[in-house]
This record gives structure tokens, C-alpha cells and sequence, in this order.
């Protein structure tokens, strides 16, 4: 049994972490966060320079053919950096989804691009009430002739303004269970009848609402089996809740050592705040939750590499580190004080990516029934 | 990374899964509470259980996994996580086993003791002939250590020691005392203590029991009137006390009956599952279902931070921080454990261990108040809280 990560895998995040402080600064963070789409294409083609979209992508895509253990090492340093792009779409739910479910063919014309920077994909799934549950998928897909035919409303799609492809989920027939009936078609996003508008969040992180009017697919565009998709989503779902939260610790991180560095310097009653046991208490909890949170998202990515069940725990870490993510970035606040309630300070910046990642790509009701059911509940 | 046990571990764990199962004697689970993470209900320091705890550890001794973290020169494997393993095991089928004598003393024997002192008390350890208490906290010496009172005064080849012990659990039910004395009273308090051995059987120590609050007899006070012991039980150097007790700690947060929490865990799934209110299975309830989930993860947490610092343990490094964020986080872990399992049990976790409607024995009920004493023994959560913030984060001291 061994914890600690490998010679490659500290290489990764040595080079992951002086990367992203040289390439991707606050100030690119707080002006992206203002604009649609929200990343810049430059700091993105440095990223596919690296190898980072293909880490996960077999070499014979040209990819890197690492595992999530890697993956979850990146992620976590992109998370300290507040990196705004649209990674853990692109890769997870999108070149993951290829690789569980495109044929050949798919594979072979959209992976090497990913990787390359030249595509970005996401992900629409979540509707109206706001889960990803099967029975909440309900957008329609009708056969016609030899085309497909979408309607129906996506909601929290992330990254959908910049994506050149959506895989979205649409239920094709088979309404015997929830689970069945469903269908991931590979959308270009500039086919006629997609209609995308920006969801504006609190969270600053780049969500839409897309509207499918009448868009009309061929059959190549299914991705994996027709009305048999619910396992791939759900592996999707829990690969980048994961992703997510691997983000989160990272914030954690960034979020701690910003407010350890303060509570050394601030001075009232003639000391460092940080010399005061009510300060420090808190920051002990930070960095215990922190480690808490890192260990469950490493034990998942583990298992994740290795090919073993891995449900239960990912959604311990979606939902552990979802909610130690918004503690964490609060009891920052509580330490700044007031300075911290401004937009001019840097915290509300972590906050709002904490925030982020917590209810979106499997909720906590998501996952807690399926921990739940994996505890034999 | 790999986070799985080898074959041979997994093989060894079964072997000591099957021992442990045969040789516990049948209806042991219903006696004892051993509420995971809690200090006042450990049965090996009742008296009542001494018997089968003298019997299951001399057998335990018979397969050489009382010792199996020692190094090979004292008769052990120098495997950490073998002994962890065993102790994983053990506690989650509560028995009793462990003890400071095997986790504490003898390791911190073998770093800084004397060989004079090693082979008078290793064998007798290995063995379960020489049961140890700790002890360190006096009346006004509980979270300020360096406060201690008790003094060992030089007289030719003696020491003779004066003070009170207190909260002394197994004093009572062991042959030694390790205790930390002052032995300078001029030196900085760092500086001025020693680690020595202290024959329960020597003429001026009085051990005076103190009854917990679940009303078990689990710890002492002990008074220390004009002592005589030899200067060879001294432990490590003179005056290097309080390091030798920081040492001795490192082991004491692996001592921890890890495996007793899944323990409870699991039961409470099988009596949610079991149990009907409001008409249905309260494994059906969603508070019910979302509290043992939320258990589960914790334990997970606590699972992956203790077969860390085996792990850290095995390859020779001093796991302090991680032991500080082990302490913290198992013994706050018992409270939420219990008062899950009291919130599940609703009015039945109020019944005691002698109730014939009392599930699991009136474990939850006791359990309930044992978890208060985690996060007060051996070091209070605050005081780890304030190790992590100025050891670990580096935050000035007050």
C-alpha cells in the first residue's frame, strides 16, 4: 500500500503548477470571468501544447494514456490556479464519453482533435428539475425517415457557447424504466435549430440554456447504443463530479494558504490574528478538511485508474468535498473580515469556483442514493 | 499509489479474522461496549475482563502478533502495517486486545531505552506478563502537560518519587506505570522531565478507583508517597521526558481501534434495514439513509488518514501532523457516530447495557456517553487543533 504519488505524477504537478502561475495570473482569471464564453483560446492552445486534453486519451488517438490518478493531479492544480477553460468538459464529458461509446470512426475523427486544442465538447443533460436522475431526462428524440428529430430545453450546460460539439442526451423510446429509453447524440453546435443563451450564475462559471428546435441528426450521429446509453452517462456523471471536486481541493488549497499567509501578517490588539486560538482552530479544521477531501478524491481516481468499482466513491467525494469546498472558502471570509466581501479581493474568486462545482454533474441527492444503494440501504 | 493490501496481507488479515472469530468466547460481544474512538469503555481495563483478556492475549502472544511492529532483533517482524493489521481486525470484532503495554511501551523501549531495560521488559510485554498504564496527566497537569508536579528525587541509585496521577486508565488492572516525573525543577519545563518505570507493587503507590461516567471503574487516581525505584528504570535520558513522550505518541494514534468504527457502521445499516417505523424500514427514511451515508464517508476519511500514517510508519517516517489530524478527526468521529446512532435508535438509544429491549446490547446508549471522553483523552482536540495550526500551518504561538 502506498499513498504518495509517483516520480511522473510529482513531475505533472511541479510542471502543472509553475505553468499555470506564469500562464494563467489572477487578473486573466477576474477579466475572463466577465466574458462570454469565458476562456481564452490562447492559454487553451498552451494547454493542448502541454498534452493535457490528451493525458486521458490513448496513444493511438494521440493522446498521453494516463490514468485519473494523473488526471485528478492536473485538475487540482488548475483548481489553485482558478483556470478558466473548458477542460473537464472537453475531456471528460466529452472525449470520455467517445471513448466509452463511439465507434471507430467517432473516435478517430474527434479524439486527435481534442487533444490537438482544435475541439471543444461538452455535455447537455440536466432539464427542468435541475437533477441528472434518468427519470429527469426527458428531451425528446423522434425518428423521422433517416434523420433524428431533438426538442426539448437543456439547462446547466456548461461551456456550451464555445463548444464545437454537444453530446446531448435524448430520450429515444423504451419507457419501460427511466434508465432505458436514453440516447447521446453528437451535436455540432452550429446546426440549424440549436439555440443557446447564457444562464448568468453567481458562480461566474460559463453555464447555458439550450433550446433544440426541430435539429435534425443522422444516425452516425448516435453515440453508442440507441436507448442504452444510462450506463455510459452515469460513469460520465461520476467521472466528472469527481473532476470536479478534484478542482474543489485545489481551491481549498490556494484558499488556505492565501489565508494562513494574512493571518500571519494581519495585526489587531498588538498581534498576528494568527497567533489567536479562535484563528487558528479554524484553520486546523480547513486544512484537516482539505486532507480529509484530497484522500477520498485520490482513493476514487485510484480506483478509477485501476478499473474498480468506483461509484461509491466518487460520489463521496462530490459530496464531501462540495461541501468542505464552500466551508472552506466561508471560514476564509471569516478571516479576511470585511476585505474579503469586496470584489476587489481575490477570495470571492475561489469562492464562486467552490460554488461552482458543488451542485452541478450529479448533485448531492444524486449521489447520496447512490451510496446509499451501494451500502445496501 | 496503490491503495490495496498485497496477497499476503489479505491472507494474513483472514487468518487473524478467523483466529480472532474462534478464539473470543461466545457471547463476548454482549458483555463489552468498546464504543469506537471513546477511552471509558475499553474492556481490557475492567477488571472483570481480565481473565478473558489475559487468556486472549497470551494466545495472541502465541502467534507473535502482539510484537509484529518490533524490530526482528526483539523477536517482532519491524512490519507496521502487520501489527495494524491485527489491530484493525481485533477492534472491529471489539476484542480485547492491545493495550499500551505492547503499542506504546515497547516501541518507545526499543527507540530509547537502555538494553538493561529492553530485555528485563520486552519478553515480559511479548507475553502479557508486564500491562502498563500511562502516567502523565496530574490534577492541575491535563492539557498543560509541563505543568507536572510529581517529583523524582535522586538518592543514590534511586529515584524517590512523590505526586498524584490521575484519569490513570488500566492503573488498576496493570503491573507498571510509565510515568513522567520532574526531575529538574530549575530546568525549563521542556527540559525538566524524565520517563520512568514505576512498580504498581512498590511500597507508597495508592491506587484509588474513579468511576467513569457509564458508570464503569476504567481509570484511577494514584498517589505517589516517598516511591523508591531503581535509577535503571529510567527511560532514554534524564531530563528528555517530554521528548520521549512525543515519540511514544507517534504509536499511541495507531492504537486506536480502527476497525471499531465500520463495526458500528455496519450494525446500525443492518438495524436501519430491520427495523420499521412510521410504517416502512427506516432504511427508507432519507434522514436516516443521508446520516449513514454521511457516517460512511467519514469513515472512509478516517479509514484513508490511519492506513496513511501505517503506511508513512513503515517507511520509517514520523507521522506528527498526520498523527495530530488522526486524533482529531477519530475521536470527533466517535460523537457523530454516536449521536447518529442515538438520532437513528430514536428512544431505544437511550436504554442501558442491562435493558433486555436494549439493541446491540446498550452499546448506543453507553457508547453515547463514552464518545464524550474522545475528544478529551489523550490530548484534547483542541490542543491537536493548536499542534496542526503552529507545527503544521506554522502560525505564530501565543
Amino acid at each position: 500500500m502506498d499513498f504518495e504519488l509517483n516520480e511522473d505524477q510529482r513531475i505533472l504537478q511541479k510542471s502543472a503548477r509553475d505553468f499555470l502561475k506564469k500562464e494563467c495570473p489572477k487578473d486573466l482569471v477576474r477579466n475572463l470571468a466577465d466574458t462570454d464564453p469565458g476562456h481564452s483560446t490562447e492559454l487553451w492552445q498552451k494547454i493542448a501544447a502541454l498534452g493535457w486534453m490528451g493525458l486521458l486519451v490513448p496513444e493511438n488517438y494521440d493522446g498521453i494514456g494516463w490514468s485519473f490518478v494523473e488526471q485528478a493531479v492536473l485538475l487540482e492544480e488548475m483548481g489553485y490556479a482558478l483556470c478558466p477553460a473548458p477542460f473537464i468538459s472537453t475531456t471528460i464529458l466529452g472525449a470520455q464519453t467517445l471513448l466509452m461509446s463511439g465507434n471507430e470512426d467517432q473516435k478517430r475523427g474527434i479524439l486527435p482533435n481534442i487533444v490537438a486544442g482544435d475541439l471543444i465538447l461538452t455535455m447537455a443533460l440536466t432539464e427542468s428539475d435541475g437533477g441528472c436522475e434518468p427519470s429527469a431526462l426527458n428531451l425528446m428524440a423522434v425518428r423521422e425517415g433517416d434523420k433524428w428529430v431533438l426538442n426539448g430545453i437543456k439547462l446547466f450546460v456548461p461551456d456550451a457557447l464555445t463548444a464545437d460539439y454537444i453530446l446531448c442526451v435524448a430520450r429515444t423510446g423504451d419507457n419501460s424504466s427511466p434508465e432505458k429509453g436514453l440516447t447521446i447524440f453528437l451535436v455540432k453546435t452550429k446546426t440549424k435549430g440549436v439555440n443557446i443563451a447564457p444562464l448568468k450564475t453567481i458562480s461566474k462559471d460559463k453555464q447555458y440554456e439550450i433550446n433544440f428546435n426541430n435539429v435534425c441528426l443522422k444516425p452516425e450521429n448516435i453515440i453508442g447504443p440507441v436507448a442504452g446509453a444510462w450506463p455510459a452517462i452515469n460513469a460520465i456523471i461520476n467521472m466528472a463530479g469527481l473532476a470536479r471536486a478534484a478542482e474543489t481541493v485545489g481551491v481549498m488549497r490556494a484558499v488556505l494558504e492565501m489565508t494562513v499567509a494574512y493571518a500571519k501578517e494581519r495585526v489587531q490588539f498588538g498581534r498576528p490574528i494568527g497567533s489567536f486560538q479562535a484563528i487558528q482552530h479554524y484553520l486546523a479544521d480547513m486544512w484537516v478538511d482539505i486532507l480529509g477531501a484530497r484522500s477520498l478524491v485520490m482513493k476514487a481516481a485510484w480506483k478509477l485508474a485501476t478499473g474498480r468499482p468506483s461509484d461509491k466513491a466518487t460520489g463521496m467525494a462530490k459530496i464531501m468535498v462540495g461541501k468542505a469546498g464552500r466551508k472552506t472558502t466561508t471560514t476564509g471570509h471569516r478571516i479576511f473580515g470585511a476585505i474579503s466581501f469586496t470584489m476587489e479581493h481575490d477570495l470571492h474568486l475561489y469562492h464562486r469556483r467552490s460554488l461552482a462545482n458543488d451542485p452541478t454533474l450529479g448533485n448531492s441527492d444524486f449521489h447520496y442514493e447512490q451510496i446509499a444503494a451501494g451500502l445496501e440501504l | 499509489m496503490n491503495l490495496d493490501f498485497t496477497r499476503e496481507e489479505l491472507d494474513f488479515r483472514q487468518e487473524v479474522e478467523e483466529f480472532t472469530r474462534r478464539e473470543l468466547p461466545p457471547n463476548w460481544d454482549n458483555q463489552i461496549v468498546f464504543w469506537p474512538g471513546g477511552y471509558g469503555t475499553i474492556p481490557i481495563f475492567e477488571t472483570e475482563f481480565q481473565e478473558v483478556a489475559k487468556e486472549f492475549s497470551l494466545k495472541l502472544s502465541g502467534k507473535g502478533w502482539a510484537r509484529l511492529a518490533w524490530p526482528e532483533k526483539y523477536g517482532g517482524e519491524a512490519s507496521v502495517m502487520k501489527a495494524a493489521i491485527v489491530g484493525n481486525v481485533l477492534s472491529y470484532n471489539r476484542a480485547p486486545a492491545g493495550g499500551v503495554a505492547s503499542s506504546i511501551v515497547a516501541p518507545s523501549l526499543i527507540l530509547v531505552a537502555s538494553e538493561e531495560l529492553k530485555k528485563e521488559f520486552l519478553p515480559k510485554i511479548a507475553d502479557g506478563r508486564a500491562g502498563f498504564w500511562l502516567a502523565y496527566s496530574e490534577p492541575n497537569a491535563g492539557s498543560d502537560l509541563a505543568a507536572l508536579k510529581t517529583t523524582a528525587v535522586e538518592d543514590g541509585d534511586d529515584y524517590i518519587i512523590n505526586g498524584q496521577k490521575i484519569w490513570s486508565s488500566g492503573a488498576h488492572v496493570t503491573e507498571y506505570a510509565w510515568a513522567l516525573v520532574r526531575t529538574d525543577p530549575d530546568a525549563p519545563a521542556h527540559k525538566s522531565a524524565t520517563l520512568i518505570i514505576i512498580p504498581n507493587n512498590a511500597s507508597g503507590v495508592t491506587i484509588k478507583p474513579i468511576v467513569n461516567i457509564c458508570d464503569i471503574h476504567s481509570f484511577n487516581e494514584v498517589f505517589f508517597d516517598d516511591v523508591r525505584v531503581p535509577k535503571k528504570y529510567v527511560v532514554g535520558e534524564v531530563n528528555q521526558g517530554f521528548y520521549n513522550v512525543m515519540l511514544a505518541l507517534q504509536f499511541e494514534r495507531l492504537t486506536i481501534g480502527s476497525g471499531s468504527f465500520r463495526r458500528v457502521l455496519d450494525e446500525l445499516i443492518q438495524y436501519a434495514r430491520e427495523n420499521v417505523r412510521n410504517g416502512r424500514p427506516l432504511s427508507e427514511n432519507n434522514q436516516v439513509r443521508r446520516a449513514l451515508v454521511d457516517m460512511a464517508i467519514e469513515i472512509e476519511i478516517f479509514e484513508n488518514f490511519y492506513w496513511q500514517s501505517v503506511c508513512m510508519l513503515e517507511k520509517g517516517k514520523v507521522p506528527e501532523i498526520e498523527a495530530s489530524a488522526l486524533k482529531l478527526v477519530f475521536t470527533e468521529l466517535s460523537v457523530k457516530l454516536a449521536n447518529t446512532a442515538v438520532d437513528i435508535l430514536g428512544p431505544y438509544g437511550l436504554l442501558d447495557k442491562d435493558s433486555t429491549r436494549a439493541p446491540f446490547g446498550g452499546r448506543v446508549g453507553i457508547g453515547y456517553l463514552d464518545s464524550i471522553s474522545g475528544p478529551i483523552g489523550a490530548g484534547t482536540s483542541e490542543i491537536q487543533k493548536s499542534i496542526l495550526a503552529t507545527r503544521g500551518l506554522g502560525l505564530p504561538r501565543q
